[in-house]
């Protein structure tokens, strides 16, 4: 749930007074033109905008009850993992150091424990089969598409209450694509996915509900059916029927 | 039209191509040259004594008594010493310096510090010479330390640090920057702390570029002359630890090419060659090293 949620770049109000709710075991998608703030949107959730210079955000983003906000970063992106636009796996790591990481560098699982977390998290991306002769070798080996599929494993294995992407599938071909988003349809069962998108029709085939922004504001949002074919919203309407954006 | 105007762009191609080629050569002469020199001069004095024994008094065989060959023993060692204790200390603190250039570049110290860097990297290596040998001198004059010679292997190896240091640290802080942003956001977004995103994952993925920075600066240190004649001294005798007087090549090959006698010259020329090789072994171990496991290079 998200109360007031208000984000700036150095001097930029990027993202301006945005409240909703994302309900559990639901995809929810956030479209609407590029550079309306979507992205920064979905990287306040977690804490990353404020890693860049001159970020800030300021509102309440409550997860289980809890302001992530009032807690401590690193704790807050364990819990609600992120997946990026391109995938950015860690070039000097082997495909199972990659997913291994997050387990490794916080510390505190065993060698049995990682190793079960690991294959576990693979094969809910849909990777294993794919990577299991060769867990040793260099992720960069991988196709785009694997490689993004081994990001959202490596976002899955230290088990995170949440999962954010943000326009997950936009630098891959259209067979990666709808891998991607065939996970999607299937991870939403096991954690909420917030979904950044610019495709609308992604939007449509993956969400439950759909959220559309506009210059940093929250115009709609509303069960995707709703949304695309009874928008409530004039805004909403010329958008996804292509007059702007 | 047409056909003169083809003619002339492939005499301009053929020109810039011949200038370039001449270029290469004038550059790679001299390389060629010395190497060779060296191999000439210098191959018929490695011998198992040059490794073993130490510099002889000069002598001319000419006037009738049979000259020792000797060896640079010490000299090798010195400078294996000064170069070593050099590097502990300066690897560390230019990487970790590095690091705070990169990392946390938007700390107000980060620019000025990478300015002073930029400016020592250029000041000879003589003034940094005569900067240690003055704050050591200090030191000794004053009697903190008992039995502290100002002129020592400790001495040059700290000059050889203040050498080393803002090569390390501007190398590191290069290489780290070369880590594109995305690498860390995915660090951070699964949750792992600054600290090890930055030593765990940034310096990882920068691991080649902070390596060949790290022996670029243990190359240069150990040919640096000037600043080991003032602070390291010389001894044709046995060193015991870095405390006294030490030898090392570049100067050696200072102290004897000058002086005339064939069979300390001839020491010279081996450890000329001797130098090369070992700067030539560093660079090869650099460039194995940086084929990481996967049998690709890293940046």
């Amino acid at each position: 749930m998200v109360e007031h949620l208000n984000a700036w770049y150095g001097k930029t109000h990027a993202i301006q007074d945005i409240s909703l709710t994302f309900p559990d075991k639901q995809a929810t998608a956030i479209i609407g033109p590029s550079g309306c703030g979507k992205s920064t949107f979905i990287r306040c959730l977690n804490r990353i905008h404020e890693t860049q210079p001159k970020a800030r955000a300021e509102g309440r983003v409550l997860l289980d009850g809890n302001d992530v906000y009032q807690e401590d970063p690193t704790e807050i992106r364990r819990k609600i993992g992120m997946v990026f636009q391109r995938p950015n796996v860690f070039p000097t790591m082997s495909i199972y150091g990659n997913v291994a990481a997050g387990l490794k560098l916080h510390g505190g699982y065993s060698h049995d424990e990682i190793d079960t977390l690991v294959i576990e998290s693979l094969k809910k991306s849909a990777l294993w089969d794919e990577v299991k002769e060769k867990l040793d070798q260099s992720a960069l080996q991988l196709s785009g598409g694997q490689q993004q599929r081994l990001c959202i494993a490596r976002a899955l294995a230290v088990q995170p209450e949440v999962l954010l992407m943000d326009e997950p599938a936009s630098a891959l071909d259209p067979i990666s694509t709808a891998r991607i988003e065939d996970l999607i349809f299937d991870l939403k069962h096991q954690v909420p996915v917030i979904i950044v998108t610019h495709n609308m029709q992604q939007a449509a085939r993956v969400a439950d509900r759909t959220a559309f922004l506009y210059l940093g504001k929250l115009v709609e949002i509303a069960p995707t059916r709703d949304l695309f074919e009874r928008p409530a919203e004039k805004l909403t309407e010329s958008y996804i029927t292509g007059r702007f954006g | 039209m047409r056909p003169p105007k083809r003619r002339r762009r492939r005499a301009k191609s053929f020109v810039l191509l011949g200038l370039c080629a001449v270029a290469v050569l004038v550059m790679l002469a001299p390389l060629a040259s010395i190497l060779y020199t060296c191999f000439v001069n210098g191959a018929g004095a490695i011998t198992p004594s040059f490794f073993l024994k130490n510099p002889p008094q000069a002598c001319n065989p000419a006037a009738g008594a049979p000259c020792p060959q000797g060896g640079v023993a010490d000299a090798i060692l010195g400078t294996l010493l000064l170069v070593g204790l050099a590097s502990a200390i300066a690897l560390p603190v230019g990487i970790l310096g590095g690091i705070y250039l990169s990392e946390f570049s938007e700390r107000p110290l980060a620019r000025p510090a990478r300015f002073l860097a930029d400016v020592m990297t250029g000041i000879p290596s003589i003034v940094i010479g005569v900067f240690v040998f003055g704050i050591f001198y200090f030191v000794a004059q004053e009697g903190w330390i008992s039995t502290f010679s100002a002129v020592s292997g400790y001495t040059g190896a700290v000059a050889l640090a203040v050498i080393m240091i803002p090569v390390v640290a501007r190398t590191c802080e290069e290489s780290l920057r070369l880590v594109p942003t995305s690498i860390r956001e995915a660090s951070l977004a699964l949750g792992i702390p600054r600290h090890r995103t930055i030593v765990r994952i940034v310096l990882s993925s920068a691991r080649g570029g902070v390596l060949t920075g790290a022996l670029l600066a243990v190359a240069r240190a150990g040919g640096e002359t000037a600043p080991l004649l003032l602070t390291a001294g010389f001894t044709t005798g046995s060193i015991f630890g870095l405390s006294g007087w030490t030898p090392s090549l570049p100067v050696l090959i200072y102290q004897f090419s000058a002086g005339g006698e064939p069979n300390t010259t001839q020491l010279a020329w081996g450890a000329a060659l001797m130098l090369v090789l070992m700067m030539l072994v560093i660079s090869v171990g650099a460039r194995l090293a940086l084929r990481n496991r996967f049998g690709g290079r890293t940046t």
